[in-house]
């Protein structure tokens, strides 16, 4: 799934938008792949090559572009970028409803980890942006659990674990028992399709070397 | 003291109805007085199970709306005199139920029933919220498969939320009814095993209550299958799930149809 970016006149205005975009979320863009559509952007010659330094400057990975005038001078800079299009997982999709308030009640034991002592449900979402969150319990299928840091679950993981939310890619995931259906650390993700059948109703953990999400058995 | 208890499952055609009927009319017979409240506005089907169709005059939201009083709109059950019902309106739809009205009306039903049992709709919507909201306990109907047991958790989740009680910081109390069960096509492995909805969901059992053609029959003929075929293995279920829910501790036995030995003895009736 790749993201649309559409530049706008004045350019300039457009990039501090961006930058405070960022701002919020450091790893918003990190390992997404983006289209950029410059239907919006003038006739006349505009700076392609400025923006496309501007972008890769801060990490915006472009695989194509949309909207561009035959015409315009610079667009042949940006074929190099397409050759780095693969990657072993795919970026995670972050859901819209991360904002959601979690529906369990929860204990926050301290500030920088978060410890939810009941079962999560499905269509329950717990959020902890600031460090890890520990389940004792388990995870429901159409239940998701998104962490700032590492997510240690203590019961089965049939849902969702998406770990180091904020670009932290030391984030590890832990289970007892995995059947989960994605798994995702910082932006790198892998479908129950994706995992070795020989992992399922194990206890594993998943951390990343690199780009490549790696999966073992912790017994 | 009484207790309110919603029969829910957030998916439809699993059994609720059936299942309401059935445990009220057993907790009626054991001598308890028991209401049964139809909450599926819209699409009432209660009132059908119980066979008091033709005896409806008043509805839930007329008493919710105060056009009716309680008594005007309760039709006590023919055939055992501790068993009322308050039934739905077929002409209205959920947005006619007001958290207010839901609210003192259930009230007024706790000072005259030992038993409250509001039969959910489907859906995770206003009226399956409204009916769960003052519960005190809830049976969760499941069937054996995977759709039935995700929305159940996920109706587990608002149980624990959404309710009056769970927003005071009490648990509401949880069981899980398990219906449609088919000894033949579990023992093939075509269902979901039961330890497996148990370790999923994590509540307690309430009972097993076997796929059987009595349980439709009886309810096509308005009766629910505790009255009209009390010792069928659906029947004998319920029995044992309503004494559970009154608190005894009954080991839960897998049912199984006792056609093998009686089957074989009166298997064919003669013709007369």
């Amino acid at each position: 799934m790749a993201l649309v970016l559409a530049p706008e006149p004045p350019v300039e205005v457009w990039i501090d938008a961006l930058d405070a975009q960022i701002a919020r979320s450091a790893s918003f863009f990190e390992g997404r792949p983006v289209v950029l559509d410059l239907a919006a952007l003038p006739r006349e010659q505009p700076d392609v090559a400025g923006l496309l330094h501007a972008l890769s400057k801060r990490g915006v990975r472009i695989i194509g572009t949309e909207g561009a005038h035959p015409s315009w001078q610079g667009l042949e800079a940006w074929a190099p970028l397409h050759a780095n299009t693969t990657r072993p997982a795919r970026p995670v999709d972050v859901p819209d409803d991360a904002q959601r308030k979690p529906a369990a009640p929860i204990t926050q034991s301290e500030t920088n980890a978060l410890l939810v002592d009941q079962p999560v449900r499905s269509g329950q979402s717990v959020v902890f942006d600031k460090g890890d969150v520990t389940i004792v319990g388990s995870v429901a299928s159409g239940a998701e659990v998104i962490a700032g840091g590492s997510i240690h679950i203590y019961g089965t993981l049939r849902g969702r674990a998406i770990a180091g939310l904020t670009g932290n890619s030391r984030a590890r995931i832990f289970c007892r028992k995995l059947e989960a259906e994605l798994l995702a650390i910082d932006g790198v993700y892998q479908t129950a399709d994706d995992m070795s059948a020989t992992l399922r109703g194990r206890p594993v953990q998943a951390w990343l070397t690199g780009e490549a999400m790696m999966l073992a058995t912790l017994d | 003291m009484a207790t309110v208890l919603v029969v829910t499952s957030g998916k439809g055609g699993v059994g609720k109805t059936t299942s309401t009927a059935a445990l009220g009319a057993a907790l009626a017979q054991s001598g308890q007085n028991v209401v049964v409240v139809d909450f599926d506005v819209g699409l009432r089907n209660l009132d059908l199970v119980m066979g008091a169709e033709r005896r409806v005059v008043f509805d839930l939201i007329n008493v919710v709306q105060g056009d009716a009083k309680l008594p005007q709109a309760l039709i006590r059950d023919k055939r055992i005199d501790t068993l009322s019902l308050l039934p739905a309106s077929q002409t209205r739809d959920k947005d006619a139920l007001t958290a207010e009205g839901v609210e003192r009306v259930i009230g007024e039903l706790r000072e005259r029933f030992d038993w409250v049992i509001c039969d959910s709709p489907a859906g995770i919507e206003r009226g399956a919220t409204l009916a769960m909201r003052h519960a005190d306990a809830a049976v969760v109907v499941t069937n054996p498969e995977v759709s039935s047991v995700r929305d159940s958790d996920r109706i587990i989740g608002m149980l624990d939320s959404k309710t009056a009680k769970a927003e005071k910081g009490e648990r509401i109390e949880k069981h899980l009814l398990l219906t449609r069960y088919d000894p033949v096509r579990a023992t093939r492995g075509e269902m979901l095993k039961t330890e497996d909805v148990l370790e999923i969901l994590s509540i307690p059992l309430l009972g097993i209550i076997p796929e059987s053609e009595e349980v439709l029959r009886s309810s096509n003929l308005g009766t629910p299958v505790t009255l009209g075929n009390p010792n069928s293995p659906a029947g004998r279920a319920y029995f044992e799930a309503a004494r559970r829910l009154k608190g005894e501790t009954l080991v839960v036995t897998v049912p199984a149809e006792r056609k093998s030995i009686m089957g074989r003895l009166f298997g064919r009736r003669a013709v007369a």
